[in-house]
């Protein structure tokens, strides 16, 4: 079932460079920047896949489930940062987050 | 079949990613997000890795994408001013990206097997047996000790966020244990025995 690694490649790529375009675009918006990172996480997951299955080789694999954890991790504690700002300042835009400035 | 199920599969992922970036309520993102996540393990069981296929439906759209969803939900988005009018400076990041997914795909086009790949293949994929009884024949053996620490980082981070949101002054405080109340219970203080007569009942 598995033909070639480049169409996998290809998407990777493409979808770590939505992901990226997310970041720089939803600057000011935190969840959309947590949902970028989960985007750039998955092409990167893709990425694992396909080599796996290129080389006959379960180590991808297991990177693999590794990154799923530590993303899954990482979302736990973002969304926990985000609901904690939002009871403090009652909004959760980036912009107005000064506090350390003035 | 397989070539129309890869495109159909990929063709979805891309078009549900750009709809996580590009569409304007939140909701509608994460809602992009788990269609991304679906489709993404479309594309992993079409590489033959079925179960961590399984893990992304299970996890990440069960979890992690319902996670997303809650906190979109008790979260107020609305008075966030998203200005998605494309001015100079999105249509430079724009071509930032542009460039950099040009980049990838040049990088990938002309990647190939060094002719000595096949002999260092860490621990080679067994043809008799199912996915899942491989992985797991690896992550309990070579991998024991990663796939522990990976669980204890599960822990610390579900620690941490019960910590960050339980704390400073909630509404409602936080009931403690208080040991000397709890031993000071007695039966005869809790507890009595009635006897119901049939048909009569308690009064």
């Amino acid at each position: 079932m598995f033909f070639g690694i480049r169409p996998y490649l290809l998407v990777s790529s493409i979808v770590f460079s939505l992901g990226l375009l997310g970041f720089f675009l939803n600057r000011r918006h935190i969840i959309n920047l947590l949902m970028s990172i989960e985007l750039i996480l998955l092409a990167v997951n893709i990425n694992f896949i396909a080599f796996s299955a290129d080389f006959h080789d379960l180590t991808g694999q297991v990177f693999s489930l590794f990154i799923l954890t530590i993303a899954a991790a990482e979302a736990a504690i973002g969304l926990a940062i985000l609901v904690v700002y939002f009871r403090n300042r009652a909004t959760i835009n980036i912009d107005e987050s000064v506090l350390l400035k003035d | 079949m397989a070539g129309i199920l890869f495109y159909l599969f990929s063709g979805v992922l891309i078009a549900s990613a750009v709809g996580v970036v590009f569409a304007r309520t939140t909701l509608y993102n994460v809602l992009f997000l788990i269609m991304a996540f679906f489709n993404a393990a479309g594309l992993f069981l079409l590489a033959g890795s079925e179960f961590l296929a399984m893990i992304l439906v299970i996890v990440y759209v069960g979890a992690v994408a319902v996670l997303f969803l809650f906190v979109v939900m008790m979260v107020d988005t609305t008075n966030i001013k998203t200005n998605q009018t494309l001015s100079r400076g999105r249509w430079i990041m724009m071509l930032a990206a542009l460039i950099f997914a040009c980049e990838l795909i040049v990088v990938a086009y002309q990647w190939s097997h060094a002719p000595q790949t096949s002999d260092l293949v860490a621990y080679a994929s067994p043809k008799y047996l199912t996915n899942t009884h491989a992985l797991g024949g690896l992550i309990y053996t070579h991998y024991f000790y990663t796939f522990q620490i990976a669980g204890l980082i599960l822990l610390v981070s579900m620690i941490g966020a019960i910590v960050l949101t339980l704390h400073g002054e909630s509404p409602r405080p936080l009931r403690k244990q208080n040991i000397t109340n709890q031993l000071k219970r007695r039966k005869q203080d809790t507890l009595t025995v009635k006897h119901v007569n049939f048909h009569q009942g308690l009064e």
